[in-house]
């Protein structure tokens, strides 16, 4: 495998209800902070890849229009995915194994807050069983929190737990919008079910943003130590919702096993059950995990996940010698990716 | 046993709050004056209209608003000859790209007030504005020709693409 680093970074803070900027200005704003942390210009890149939804826009074709931020004229090898950024990169990472080009821009954007993001979500599940049944992704993710209470895994305290820690790191972080309510666990606990197990601080906070990430084969910054990913169907009653078993296979498959102690850990986790469940099939325990708030504090859609890494690969640069990211999509962790990332 | 299922309906609909944006929203507001302003970029000195939120070819902002004339060039066209689902207007009518004096890059809007067979590259036009007045394109009605003489091919050549 020809060696993939981290050469630069681009983000801006996620926030609820961004009105001034459309696709383009968040692209552009991330795209040029990444390219300018590299010290390279755009004409130096080989590849250019980004995540993103037209029906969390609202627009048709969003990202024929985003692409005017990265300035892809005259036309350069460009592509995109309708998936969170994370796969963006990993169809860059796997675009600079043919050895052709050394440098690829990643990107994504998104606006998750003036969106209707739950029906989207439901609206994307199995056509015949489900989707017509309407079940929120709150309930879906409730389903898999009671499996894992049922299945004496976590309890109702650990949700609240991870909630707290999440706005405790969270509180600190500029890319975090302000925390909205209690820090402390017994408080979270006295909060209303919305659908129980779950209350309404157990799911995660809907932004606005963009994040950019520039890989280079060779060169500084953090390296890619590994990376893979993994889904499972689409029926919810096919998966063993306490199992994560795609999560284990993409960290298998990534090397989590032969990679050494993991220092730091950003997770997709935008339900607090799916937090706790990572960080136990995972093996966080000696790791800090989410020193950014994480998912929960901070969620714009078909980002966080390339935000995750992006987490990971600043905690890389900070002085952690390995940090793994986490990102996810579809209902309880259908889709998994893990990537690792190691000081040179 | 009953008939078999030949088909299942499953409606989606999903409501959406979009914002345009400081750019786009800026462009939308000063049409509501009859003014078309579109945006110059530092690094390449074009004038975009209409405007976008970074210059497609340099990858900057572009700060700078810029009223351009009401009146241009139609640099290329096509009239539209048979009806389609959605059509606003009734066929035939001419779709032009027009390019306004002071800007660099054409506008995709409607020639009218003439005989579609008389639409040509290089024609004069200018806007005709609907009453009322709303924040979306659709207020200039279309473009109608000035009479003023044809514009040679090698003024606008360069915007043909």
């Amino acid at each position: 495998m020809r060696p993939v680093h981290i050469a630069g970074i681009g983000q801006i803070p996620n926030v609820r209800g961004d009105t001034d900027h459309d696709e383009v200005q968040l692209v552009q704003a991330v795209a040029s902070a990444a390219l300018a942390e590299a010290g390279l210009h755009k004409d130096d890149i080989g590849f250019f890849c980004s995540g993103s939804s037209d029906y969390v826009m609202g627009r048709p074709f969003s990202f024929t229009m985003a692409i005017d931020g990265v300035g892809l004229w005259p036309p350069k090898r460009e592509s995109h995915v309708e998936m969170d950024g994370a796969w963006a990169l990993y169809e860059a990472w796997v675009r600079l194994q043919h050895g052709d080009v050394d440098t690829a821009l990643v990107y994504a954007y998104g606006k998750g807050h003036g969106a209707p993001v739950d029906g989207m979500l439901t609206a994307q599940l199995d056509p015949y069983y489900e989707a017509p049944l309407g079940p929120s992704p709150m309930a879906l993710a409730a389903l898999q929190a009671r499996a894992l209470i049922d299945a004496g895994r976590l309890t109702e305290r650990d949700l609240a737990e991870v909630v707290a820690h999440a706005r405790r790191l969270g509180a600190t972080h500029p890319g975090v919008p302000a925390i909205d309510g209690p820090l402390d666990v017994d408080a979270l606990l006295d909060a209303p079910y919305v659908a129980t197990p779950l209350r309404a601080h157990d799911e995660a906070v809907r932004t606005d943003g963009a994040t950019a990430i520039v890989l280079s084969v060779g060169g500084g910054g953090p390296r890619i130590g590994g990376i893979a990913h993994c889904i499972e169907p689409i029926e919810l009653g096919l998966r063993d919702l306490t199992a994560a078993t795609s999560v284990r296979r993409a960290a298998a498959w990534a090397g989590l096993e032969q990679a050494g102690s993991i220092d730091v850990a950003e997770l997709h986790a935008t339900y607090s059950p799916q937090a706790v469940l990572l960080r136990q099939v995972l093996g966080l325990a000696d790791a800090v995990v989410d020193p950014s708030g994480g998912a929960l504090v901070a969620d714009t859609p078909f980002v966080t996940g390339l935000s995750r890494i992006a987490e990971a690969a600043r905690a890389v640069q900070g002085g952690a010698v390995r940090a793994l990211a986490h990102a996810s999509g579809g209902p309880c962790l259908q889709h998994n990716l893990i990537c690792l990332l190691e000081a040179r | 046993m009953s008939e078999p299922v030949q088909r299942v309906l499953g409606p989606v609909a999903l409501d959406y709050t979009v914002h345009a944006g400081s750019v786009t929203g800026a462009f939308l507001e000063a049409l509501l004056d009859k003014r078309l302003v579109g945006r110059r970029c530092p690094s390449c000195a074009k004038v975009f209209l209409p405007p976008r939120g970074a210059c497609p070819t340099c990858a900057v902002p572009m700060p700078e608003a810029v009223e351009v004339g009401q009146r241009g060039v139609v640099t290329t066209f096509s009239v539209i000859r048979i009806p389609f689902d959605g059509q606003v207007l009734t066929p035939p009518y001419a779709a032009a790209h027009i390019v306004l004096d002071g800007a660099d890059t054409p506008l995709l809007h409607i020639v009218g007030e003439c005989d579609v067979d008389t639409v040509r590259m290089g024609m004069r036009v200018e806007a005709v504005w609907a009453d009322p007045i709303e924040p979306t394109l659709a207020s200039v009605r279309y473009f109608r020709p000035t009479g003023e003489p044809d514009v040679a091919w090698d003024a606008f050549k360069e915007h043909l693409g």
